[in-house]
């Protein structure tokens, strides 16, 4: 159910990082995604940018495979749910409708970030503690408990003998560790940039957790000064 | 010019460069400003001739050399400028009080259209004058510059129209393009005296070998040295700004006398670039080092010789440059090629007969692109509230958009309103809508302000600027080069060896460098090979009784060639097969360009995945294609069968660099991303978005949307080599002639030393690197030592 491959230790839990961007929790049974940005498409065009109004079905839907495929029972979204405050009510019926589902059938908390609103369905909270990992929408630099956060959108890029190489990831420290965003337009910050491996303080290493369609790659990206 | 004029036709007018035909353009305006003509009558008010030219420089120096032979006529003519570069208040100033003339460029035009007072700004114009329209006719400015002069003739039915043009091997078909309803016989064609022949040499290697690979024909460099110090001043034209940038830097490195040398290419900074053409302008250059950046116009008489370095690709292009020197009708212009291998020799070859014979690539015109229609349509509603088939009307009265049908135009009002999703998502936010009367019109005059901030035509890859402490910009890299580049690294741009000191938000800071220093693989623009002047180099390849005229190296190496294997005829597909170094390869001499190469490459290796072939990778160039793999291929007929165009190229182009880039261009220029938001961003005209986000999401839910459709014409048009393939591959069962040799031949060694291999497909192999680095991360502490490390691969 969750290849071996994709699995790594953190703070004496298991967890696992697939190619789908959530990451997934097997004692909790619980999926986490962080920065869905459902609604951001809507929130452009009603600035002028009509971009294509099928983001939500898209992000829903790459939710609802990824708690198919592991047969999730708790669902945490890590903040920066909804793009902006009015982003629920834009949601199109058949969007709607795969949200509705989704909170029916798992045991399904937002934790609400820094622009976060309107999630009705469900429970709301501004941070959780669950079994000894605390989960938040932003990091807080030199805070000592066990931690996993979003916000940062982090992406490795490489040059790699001639090919430009650029994919989201997931940014950890000993007891910090950064979601990539799991929406279907946001972007990325590079993994390397000093905003996050500050936010991920103190630290003796910072790695990138970069996955692969056959397994997770960990590359360095910061180490303590000897 | 003045007959065509006063017999009211438009006017359409061939002519070398340097034989006057800007001024000629200019004849009819400058003779109704005669005084003879006024009849002591004050000159008339208002707009009178508009000139529109590609280049905003190239409208500057017309201003030039215009002014001073109105000024020495006396003729009472107000000439201006308008470019994206004029200031705020001129512009207003010049729509409230316009000049007689009124110099600017498709794009400005286009805006200025977008105005409510754009109808009388143009009511009483008389005449349009077009210059180098054989440069941008056949693109998607020629296309906005097209559906512009619709706008205008609408506006002023009584205006007369006049391209010039270099001269162009289908002169019919610009005449057309410029003739309002195609119609042909409103059109004068005039066609102006030919110039003395150019005197076109190749430069061969002192002790006459010429190299096995490579472009940059660095070993040219002490010859081009010494013609440089002969000369007076000496252009030289590269392929790429890489290319450039490594010539204008071994030229200094030869450059004992301190010659005035100089570089130009289209990604250094305006300043950089005015300061250079100004140097050249006064003289003060010995040479300059430049790119396809000063192909058109500008004027300067002192170049007396232009050197191309590596092939020249085209022999229309050729001619272009060849014509930047010496700007005189009776004196011949003189050219140096300087092939950088052997295939490039026979390239130089083909191009300097062709220039001989006068012969000239055709040039390849297409319908009009939708995303193009959608800036108009937009700016016409800016304008002025319009009538559906009125607008129609009009848009079809212009070539590129002749063929558009009603279904079509209402799918890009649909887009232009909405995003034309068929979710209907939208249509609360639209930005314009039809009222009761039937007549489209704006939302909110909020868009009009929008629209002006984002129109135009040239979307420039992800850049950023690179500039100095102290602030002062030399010029843009692209971003996925910078991303690569950590503080400390150096490289080398505009001649400069620069260490980065900081990456900052849009912004590569540096300072200047003695470190020795790698030069950017900008991706920039590639030149295929034309059908045209392949055709000539399959000719010379077969032709055995010339070869007596090519150095002897060149000779031998045809001639063994000819012995050990085959030479591909002019109606054949040669396919070489060969072990070498552990691994089997097989050779296509297709001779289709690099473009389409590069991509039979791309498929082939898929096949031959499927067929368990074991491929390893493949590298291409203008000629030929080198696939190796674990197994030997037996029968190549298998992997060259038009389906594999069915099968394969649909599956590999949606997720191809090119389609996306064409979406990318697509969704700016058509208006669905904004290059910047208002008040946001104060740097350049960044595109804030990831269109290849949006690329996914539309195609997965809405695979039929009017932007994906523009798209997919681009990226065909764009590749004129995927028609070359398809018909390669149509013809392959009977064209295909397989060797099977005991080791490499001849022809294939300048495909094999090429750099620049591909590895098999993408994602796959991305994957595969970064397993590969994740391996190697163990020895190396940081990701960016490692990321070098295999660079240096």
């Amino acid at each position: 159910m969750v290849p071996v491959s994709f699995t790594f230790g953190f703070c004496g839990e298991e967890l696992a990082l697939t190619p789908a961007r959530a990451l997934y929790w097997p004692r909790e049974r619980a999926l986490l995604v962080a920065d869905l940005h459902l609604e951001k498409a809507s929130f452009y065009a009603r600035h002028g940018q009509m971009l294509p109004p099928y983001d939500s079905r898209e992000t829903l839907g790459r939710l609802a495979d990824a708690v198919r495929q592991f047969d999730a029972r708790r669902v945490f979204t890590l903040g920066d749910n909804f793009h902006d405050a009015e982003g629920a009510a834009r949601l199109e019926p058949h969007a709607a409708g795969m949200l509705a589902a989704l909170t029916r059938a798992t045991d399904w908390v937002w934790i609400t970030g820094n622009h976060d609103h309107g999630e009705t369905m469900g429970t709301a909270l501004a941070e959780l503690d669950v079994h000894g990992l605390l989960l938040r929408h932003e990091a807080v630099a030199g805070d000592m408990r066990p931690e996993l956060s979003g916000h940062f959108h982090p992406k490795v890029r490489l040059r790699l003998r001639d090919r430009h190489v650029a994919r989201p990831c997931a940014v950890v420290s000993e007891r910090k560790l950064i979601l990539p965003a799991f929406g279907a337009l946001t972007g990325g910050m590079d993994a390397g940039d000093p905003a996050i491996i500050q936010a991920l303080q103190p630290a003796r290493a910072v790695d990138a957790l970069v996955p692969t369609a056959k397994k997770l790659a960990r590359l360095p990206l910061w180490r303590e000064a000897a | 010019m003045l007959e065509a004029a006063d017999v009211g036709k438009h006017a359409m007018l061939v002519a070398d460069t340097g034989a006057g035909k800007t001024l000629a353009g200019f004849l009819p305006t400058l003779a109704a400003f005669c005084p003879s003509r006024l009849g002591g009558a004050p000159p008339p008010e208002g707009l009178h001739t508009l000139y529109v030219s590609p280049l905003k420089a190239l409208a500057h120096d017309v201003q030039r050399n215009l002014v001073t032979p109105v000024e020495e006529m006396g003729l009472p003519i107000r000439i201006e400028t308008r470019s994206g570069d004029t200031p705020t208040d001129r512009k207003k100033r010049q729509r409230a009080r316009p000049p007689h003339v009124l110099l600017t460029t498709p794009e400005s035009l286009s805006l200025l259209l977008s105005y409510e007072d754009s109808f009388t700004l143009f009511a009483g114009l008389k005449r349009v004058v077009v210059d180098e329209v054989h440069a941008f006719a056949t693109q998607k400015r020629g296309d906005l510059l097209a559906l512009a002069l619709s706008r205008l003739q609408a506006i002023a039915p009584g205006l007369q129209r006049a391209a010039l043009s270099a001269t162009v091997a289908d002169p019919a078909g610009f005449a057309a393009w410029i003739a309002p309803w195609g119609d042909l016989d409103a059109v004068a064609l005039v066609e102006g005296e030919k110039g003395a022949d150019p005197e076109v040499e190749i430069l061969l290697p002192d002790e006459q070998r010429v190299p096995w690979g490579g472009h940059a024909a660095t070993w040219a460099i002490p010859q081009l040295y010494q013609r440089i110090r002969d000369n007076r001043t000496t252009l030289v034209f590269t392929n790429t700004r890489f290319l450039a940038e490594l010539v204008f830097r071994h030229l200094w490195d030869a450059n004992d006398d301190l010659l005035p040398i100089g570089i130009h290419h289209g990604s250094l900074s305006k300043e950089a670039r005015r300061k250079v053409e100004g140097a050249m302008a006064r003289g003060e250059l010995r040479a300059l080092v430049c790119t396809a950046s000063l192909d058109l116009g500008v004027d300067w008489g002192d170049v007396d010789l232009v050197v191309q370095m590596g092939a020249p690709k085209g022999s229309s292009r050729l001619l272009q440059r060849i014509g930047r020197a010496n700007h005189r009708l009776d004196t011949p212009s003189r050219a140096l090629l300087v092939p950088g291998n052997r295939f490039e020799f026979l390239e130089a070859t083909a191009a300097m007969q062709a220039v001989e014979e006068g012969q000239r690539d055709g040039e390849a015109f297409r319908p009009g692109g939708l995303d193009v229609l959608a800036q108009h349509v937009m700016a016409c509603a800016c304008a002025a509230p319009f009538q559906e088939d009125e607008l129609l009307a009009e848009v079809r009265s212009c070539w590129p958009y002749a063929g558009i049908d009603q279904g079509r135009f209402a799918r890009v009002l649909e887009f232009v309103a909405t995003g034309g999703y068929a979710l209907r998502a939208y249509d609360r936010f639209r930005r314009i809508t039809r009222d009761r009367h039937g007549m489209w019109r704006l939302t909110h005059p909020e868009q009009a302000h929008r629209h002006r901030m984002n129109a135009g035509i040239i979307v420039d890859s992800e850049m950023l600027d690179v500039r100095f402490g102290n602030g002062r910009s030399l010029g843009k890299v692209e971003e996925r080069f910078a991303a690569s580049l950590r503080p400390g690294d150096t490289f080398q741009f505009a001649g400069l060896n620069l260490e980065v000191e900081q990456l900052r938000d849009m912004e590569l800071v540096v300072r200047a460098s003695r470190k020795g220093a790698m030069i950017p693989s900008y991706t920039g623009l590639r030149l295929p090979l034309t059908t045209h002047l392949a055709d000539r180099v399959r000719a010379l390849l077969v032709d055995r009784a010339g070869w007596a005229r090519f150095p002897d190296d060149v000779r031998e190496w045809l001639e063994v060639q000819d012995w050990r294997s085959r030479l591909p005829g002019p109606d054949s597909l040669l396919v070489e097969s060969f072990p070498h170094a552990q691994r089997h390869y097989t050779v296509y001499y297709t001779f289709t360009g690099w473009n389409a190469n590069q991509s039979l490459g791309m498929l082939i290796t898929a096949r031959m995945e499927a067929m368990g072939l074991l491929p390893g990778g493949f590298v291409a160039n203008d000629y030929s294609l080198a696939v190796w793999g674990l197994k030997p291929v037996g029968d190549p007929a298998m992997l060259l069968s038009p389906d594999i165009l069915t099968h394969e190229f649909l599956a590999w182009v949606q997720d191809s660099y090119l389609l996306r880039r064409a979406f990318r261009e697509v969704a700016v220029i058509g208006g669905l991303v904004e290059r910047q938001h208002p008040g946001k961003r104060k740097s350049g005209r960044q595109v804030t978005f990831s269109t290849d986000l949006i690329y996914d999401v539309l195609r997965k839910h809405e695979p039929d949307h009017v932007l994906l459709d523009a798209a997919w014409a681009d990226a065909r048009a764009r590749m004129t080599d995927v028609e070359r393939l398809g018909d390669l591959l149509d013809h392959a069962a009977e064209r295909l002639e397989h060797v099977v040799l005991d080791y490499v031949s001849p022809l294939a060694v300048p495909v094999l030393v090429m750099l620049g291999r591909e590895a098999v497909p993408q994602g796959a192999v991305d994957d595969e690197l970064l397993l590969e680095a994740e391996t190697l991360a163990g020895t190396a502490m940081r990701v960016e030592g490692l990321a070098e490390g295999l660079e240096e691969d």
